[in-house]
């Protein structure tokens, strides 16, 4: 139901795999990417990208170009194309920020890619062809604080944004010289860059972990630090519907069908949410159930090694029941896309990054029912 | 366990285990740094409200959140002089070896008598429920130990005083 992979005791800060899932692209919190390679079950590491001069906070490995993009706190974001011999070349993007970078995505037609940062603002980068690099253009208005998440909608030219000042965003990334004119859609019709389609917020004021955009596009679904998971339908006047509970927030959520989203953060515990059309949004189910360990009584040779070690006479071993131990950073989707998406994975502080299988949970799991 | 402190500690565990959801988060304000937001304060949106769990008026846990750290800071019980020195003496003595301790402050917020600074460097390092663990252990026990100390300074200086007392 779900694989485990471990990539040693440091945090997971960001995952990204390639087209065909044969490779993998990772952060363990240091300025250096590590790229995996599929060997039957294991992942077998084939080489290390070390451009970046502080932490990497974000990388998107590009599905038909084969270009990696990864960003970091030193400001800078880096192109990786791979050589015929499979080393891979950086080419340095002037992003033009003053502070962290935070985030990254490509567009979907792969041509841009978009970076958030702590100076306030998103940088959308195209390629030039003339002078062979990438040039940056600024959104700016009206973000107050770091952004800390972005998606793409499918037509390549809509942003969102989620940021610390309690919004989420919807912005027009379209650079007149270089994308083809945008058709309109259920946002708005006239898209000049950088306007601000849509400003949401849920009121209650909570840090903006993660937004994702439906696989129509019609549907940006946002996680905040209130604990709250939160939907916008713009097909439907844009209304908004949330939902908040007795768990701890949320850090990253995506769709998995244009009607089902799941959401995993600092209860390390995948969580399914529906929206159906009546624009409910409810709670179905953690996917992570723990199998109760067979509380066995315990030996005396662990009570004293208990007492040796923990000055307590008790079972200590309190491990969580979840199979992350610690919070989940992120959620890729693993096999499918958005729409039809059969698997997806999570990274964790824990330094795991865990494959989940929806199908199989989907019957093993009473009640669970993946609309 | 007295009957009003089950409950205390746990608000302090669900307060802290709320708190603890933090994240690493590079300064908005000062280029290429990394600092902690509740002690710099830079900016506004990223701290969250501060809770003060008090369970009598002399003990009362102070809990300030932000989205990269959290400070804990603890108010112990002092009853009399005894235990008001007792307590001061030890804080101090762990205090000058906060290093050690990881998560301690150097110093207490103004008010209290200790207080913890946990960042997302603590978190990552260390299971986020074995900390707060760690927290309520310790606040379990430093009552436990300042009554014990108050006991063997009591009891020594009766034997002190009747050793001294017997040359008349």
């Amino acid at each position: 139901m779900a694989e485990k992979h471990n990539f040693g005791i440091q945090p997971v800060t960001c995952h990204t795999f390639n087209k065909d899932r044969s490779g993998l692209a990772l952060s363990l919190n240091s300025s250096e990417v590590k790229i995996y390679k599929k060997n039957g079950s294991k992942w077998q590491p084939t080489s290390s990208l070390q451009e970046h001069g502080q932490r990497v906070t974000s990388i998107d490995w590009a599905a038909n170009s084969n270009k990696i993009v990864t960003c970091g706190a030193d400001r800078n974001a880096y192109v990786w194309t791979m050589n015929s011999d499979g080393t891979w070349k950086p080419n340095l993007v002037i992003l033009r920020i003053n502070r962290a970078a935070t985030f990254v995505k490509w567009s979907p037609n792969e041509k841009k890619f978009a970076v958030g940062s702590g100076a306030r603002l998103i940088s959308v980068s195209y390629y030039e062809e003339d002078n062979n690099w990438w040039v940056s253009k600024h959104i700016k208005k009206p973000i107050r604080s770091t952004v800390t998440c972005l998606d793409w909608h499918p037509n390549s030219v809509l942003i969102a944004a989620g940021s610390t000042d309690f919004k989420a965003r919807v912005f027009s990334g379209y650079i007149k010289e270089y994308d083809p004119k945008p058709e309109a859609c259920s946002w708005g019709s006239k898209m000049p860059w950088g306007a601000l389609m849509a400003e949401h917020s849920n009121g209650s004021g909570g840090w903006v972990h993660s937004v994702s955009f439906s696989p129509s596009g019609d549907r940006l679904v946002w996680v905040g630090h209130d604990s709250s998971v939160n939907v916008v339908d713009a097909a439907k006047g844009a209304t908004l519907t949330s939902v908040k509970g007795n768990f701890l927030p949320f850090k990253s959520v995506t769709w998995v069908t244009e009607n089902s989203l799941v959401a995993a953060g600092y209860d390390c515990n995948p969580t399914v949410f529906t929206y159906d059309d009546a624009g409910k949004l409810t709670l179905i189910n953690k996917l992570d159930q723990s199998q109760e360990k067979a509380a066995g009584t315990m030996s005396a040779m662990n009570r004293f090694k208990n007492f040796d070690t923990r000055a307590t006479s008790g079972d200590s071993t309190s491990e969580l029941k979840t199979q992350h131990q610690n919070t989940i950073t992120e959620i890729g989707i693993y096999s499918g896309t958005k729409a039809d998406c059969t698997k997806f994975s999570t990274s964790g502080v824990d330094g795991n990054i865990i494959i989940w299988d929806i199908k199989s949970l989907e019957k093993s799991i009473a009640g669970l029912k993946i609309a | 366990m007295a009957a009003t402190l089950k409950p205390y500690l746990n608000a302090v565990r669900n307060t802290v285990t709320a708190a603890m959801c933090v994240q690493n988060f590079d300064s908005q304000v000062v280029e290429r740094h990394n600092k902690p937001e509740v002690e710099t304060k830079s900016s506004k949106e990223l701290l969250l409200q501060p809770v003060i769990i008090s369970r009598n008026e002399k003990e009362k846990v102070l809990i300030e959140g932000s989205i990269n750290s959290l400070r804990i800071s603890i108010a112990i019980k002092q009853a009399d002089e005894i235990e008001k020195i007792l307590c001061h003496k030890f804080m101090r003595f762990m205090m000058m070896r906060a290093e050690n301790f990881f998560i301690l402050r150097r110093k207490p917020v103004d008010g209290y008598n200790i207080s913890f600074l946990i960042t997302n460097f603590h978190s990552e390092q260390m299971y986020k429920h074995k900390l707060v663990d760690f927290l309520i252990t310790y606040m379990e026990e430093i009552d436990k130990e300042i009554n014990e100390m108050k006991l063997a300074v009591n009891s020594r200086a009766r034997i002190s005083a009747e050793e001294f007392l017997k040359h008349f």
